[in-house]
Formats: C-alpha cells, sequence, structure tokens
C-alpha cells in the first residue's frame, strides 16, 4: 500500500465538488432573478424577525460536545486495539479492559452527576 | 486499482461510473420513497408524469433548478452557498472505498473503515455551516439539535465499528467482507447483532431521518437547517441526504451483511443454482433491503422528542455498545465457534 492508492479519493472529491458547482451554477443560470426586500427576509412564521439569531444557546449543547471529544478519543484508542486483538491475546485484552474499566467509572460519574439530562 | 501507478483517465472513468449511476438512484429513490409511503398509507403516490409516475423525478429536478435562489439579506453569503457542497461533497466521496463487487473498488485503502466513517460524519459540517449562515433563528435552532445529535450518536457508531474491527481483524473494506465467506451464518450481523442494530439506528439518526429528523422537524421549527434555502440549493441538501442514505445503507451491506456475498454460500443445491447471480447483483438488493427500511420506518415511527433522543443515545445505545465490545473481544479470545 503506497500514497498513491489514496489518489483515487482525491480524484472522486474533485469530481463530486465539481458535480455540485455545475448544480449551483447551472441553478442560478436558469433560475429567474427578482429580488426584494420582503423576499430576502428571514423566515419566521409571517412575523419580522425581533433580533438577531446568533443568540447565546444551551450550556448542555457544549457540555455534550465536551464529553463527545471525550469519547470520540477513546474509541480512536479502540481502533488500533481491535486489529491486533488476535496478536496480543489475553494480557492485550485485560490491559484493554482496565482503560475500559477507567472509561466506565468515568461514564457512570457524569450519569450521576446529570449531565445527561435533558428534561 | 493497478497497485503502486495510477492512471488519471482511467480512475475518472471509474470515478464517473460510480457518480452518475448514484445520481439516478438518488432520484428514483426519491420517487420510490412516496410511492412506497404512498402503498403504507393506502394511496398511490405520483402516477401522472410518465408511465407509473417515472418522469416525476425529472419533472422535480426541473422545477428546481427554474426557481430563484433567494439569499436572506442577512446571512453570509459565501457560507450560505458554500454550505450545500460542504454535505454533498462527503457523501459522495464515502464511496470512493465501498467494494461494489470482488473487483471494483475505487479505492481499495487499508483505513477504508475509517474514511467511511469519517465521511459519514462530515456532513455535520454542512448543515451547522447552513443554519448558521441563514442567520435566521429556526434553521440556527436546527443546526444546534442537529450538531449534538449527530455527535451523540457518532460514539455508539464508532463503537460498533469497533466491535466489527475485532471481528474481522481488518480496516479494508475488501477484506471485512472476504472475512464473511462461507455462508450466511458467517455474517458478522449474527455474532454482533446489538452492534448491527446500534449501527444502524445511528446511520438513521446520522443522517437526519425520521424518527430523529429534530434537525428539520417541519412542524416544530418549521424546517430546521434549510428554511432559509429555495431552488437549487435546497435541491444540493435533497440530494446529499439521500446519497447518504445509500452511503450508510451500504456501510452495513458491508460491515454486517456480507457485502457483494452470495447468501446461498454453502448450502448444497442452493448454491449450484444462484452461481450465475454476479456479485453486484447482491449488494444491490442488500442496499435496497435497508433503503426500504428506511422508508418503512419514516412512514411507520412519530418523531422523538429532543430530551428521548438524547437519552437513546447516550443511555441505551452506548452503554449497549460498550457492552458488546467486550463480549465480542472475550469470543475472540476464547474462539468461540463457528465464527472464530
Amino acid at each position: 500500500m503506497t500514497i498513491t492508492d489514496y489518489a483515487p479519493i482525491l480524484i472522486f472529491i474533485l469530481i463530486a465538488l465539481a458535480l455540485g458547482v455545475i448544480m449551483l451554477v447551472a441553478g442560478s443560470i436558469l433560475s429567474p432573478k427578482a429580488p426584494s426586500d420582503e423576499k430576502s427576509a428571514a423566515y419566521e412564521c409571517g412575523f419580522p424577525a425581533f433580533e438577531d439569531a446568533r443568540l447565546p444557546f444551551d450550556v448542555r449543547f457544549y457540555l455534550v460536545s465536551i464529553l463527545f471529544i471525550l469519547f470520540d478519543l477513546e474509541t480512536a484508542f479502540f481502533f488500533p486495539w481491535a486489529l491486533v486483538l488476535r496478536k496480543l491475546g489475553t494480557f492485550g485484552f485485560m490491559a484493554m479492559m482496565l482503560f475500559l474499566l477507567l472509561l466506565i467509572i468515568g461514564f457512570v460519574y457524569e450519569w450521576n452527576q446529570g449531565a445527561l439530562e435533558w428534561e | 486499482m493497478v497497485q503502486g501507478s495510477i492512471k488519471p483517465f482511467w480512475v475518472i472513468l471509474e470515478v464517473l461510473a460510480v457518480v452518475v449511476p448514484m445520481l439516478l438512484v438518488v432520484a428514483y429513490l426519491l420517487l420510490a420513497e412516496r410511492k412506497v409511503i404512498g402503498y403504507i398509507q393506502v394511496r398511490i403516490g405520483p402516477n401522472r408524469v410518465g408511465w407509473f409516475g417515472l418522469l416525476q423525478p425529472i419533472a422535480d429536478l426541473v422545477k428546481l433548478i427554474t426557481k430563484e435562489i433567494v439569499v436572506p439579506k442577512k446571512s453570509n453569503r459565501y457560507l450560505f452557498v458554500v454550505a450545500p457542497l460542504l454535505t454533498l461533497v462527503p457523501a459522495f466521496a464515502g464511496f470512493a472505498v465501498i467494494p461494489f463487487t470482488e473487483n471494483f473498488v475505487i479505492a481499495n485503502i487499508n483505513a477504508g473503515v475509517l474514511f467511511g466513517f469519517a465521511m459519514s460524519s462530515l456532513g455535520v459540517y454542512g448543515v451547522l455551516i447552513a443554519g448558521w449562515a441563514s442567520n435566521s433563528k429556526y434553521a440556527m435552532f436546527g443546526s444546534l439539535r442537529s450538531a449534538a445529535q449527530t455527535v451523540s450518536y457518532e460514539i455508539a457508531m464508532g463503537f460498533a465499528l469497533v466491535g466489527v474491527l475485532i471481528a474481522a481483524g481488518s480496516m479494508n473494506l475488501s477484506a471485512i467482507v472476504l472475512s464473511q465467506h462461507g455462508g450466511i451464518l458467517h455474517w458478522w450481523f449474527i455474532p454482533l447483532l446489538p452492534l448491527f442494530f446500534i449501527f444502524w439506528i445511528a446511520g438513521v439518526a446520522e443522517t437526519n431521518r425520521a424518527p430523529f429528523d429534530l434537525a428539520e422537524g417541519e412542524s416544530e421549527i418549521v424546517a430546521g437547517f434549510h428554511v432559509e434555502y429555495s431552488g437549487i440549493t435546497f435541491a444540493i441538501f435533497f440530494l446529499a441526504e439521500y446519497i447518504s442514505m445509500i452511503l450508510i445503507s451500504a456501510l452495513l451491506t458491508t460491515f454486517f451483511l456480507g457485502g457483494w456475498l452470495s447468501p446461498f454460500e454453502g448450502i448444497p443445491l442452493l448454491q449450484e443454482w444462484f452461481k450465475f447471480v454476479p456479485g453486484f447483483v447482491w449488494f444491490c438488493i442488500k442496499v435496497c433491503w435497508f433503503l426500504y427500511v428506511y422508508i418503512w420506518i419514516r412512514a411507520t415511527f412519530p418523531r422523538y422528542r429532543y430530551d428521548q433522543l438524547m437519552r437513546l443515545g447516550w443511555k441505551v445505545l452506548i452503554p449497549v455498545s460498550i457492552v458488546w465490545v467486550f463480549v465480542a473481544a472475550l469470543m475472540v479470545i476464547l474462539h468461540v465457534k463457528p465464527w472464530f
């Protein structure tokens, strides 16, 4: 396996991008253009918008993102272990289960603290 | 793919051989969805344009492409136009690693699983940017919801993938398919059944489909992240959603249902009778089954409430997937027959 195996992916991405751009350009050429102030106002069920939409948001969204970063990192540690589990044998298995135990302690803690509640 | 040397022209042909049929498949998946939901609700679905409504998707496309593109006045114009592309490209790019048959993979890379996983989760950036760039309240809510939802279900999805890697021992998608050789009993969905369902549910959530379509919940936040989109920009979001549905179905097929392998392998008589069926046909049948279930689910279940969605993701799927990763590893260590 060499780096050239990844070249088709690059070509694929470029072609997909080109397709999207072609569709956008075709749309903008073929579509009518009749802008007006009313038409380009933000849609809030018929009422004029009260304020800017970029308001402060619920802190729980932030908390979920933080937890995600932790857990995603942990799955990243799991991937290489899963690939070579057969070679690692029982010792490798036990070592990872220790890691998993620490992960579960963290998970139980955040569950008890109510970080996963959304009522 | 010839090893070590790339022939750009040949690769471009291969890519076009995937991308162009994919557009047709999406067009007719749209029609199929409306038809199937129609029949589930005891009505006929589109049947006026063309024979049995077969030209309906073409008519829809022509309509969307000739509609005015409205850019809201307080939006970030550049990001507003780029966002649909950011959902379309990752959805398409995932197909670069899918083994359609034994010999047809566009990029037969070793880190295929990681790439497919990455592409299926990258789509959320387009949704986030679309919601933020529109500068509309409902669009913003939609994109926030979408971000938290994708993030929550991705962990369970990642653990499900760990299970597949434990079972298959490789990240190369062709190798994963080949590791399931030997008939339907050797497909990974049997030893990894809980992970199979977790990947499936997380895949439905990842593509923002019903019952997890909170990012675009029409009845509560009008249309969520794409309220402000019209004409072709809306069509691209639509296209991307359906392509990522097909991508998730193809990944499910590859990881759990034996990809292009025949289900009759190892069964004395049936194996001979179905020998003439090419692997690609089996692959398509399996993918179509998952796509059908997508539509079936949409026609059957009401939308989740947000706290229920989070509870399912964090308190059900993640614990179950962790437990089953442990069980799968234990099975490998103890060499549980007939799989390991």
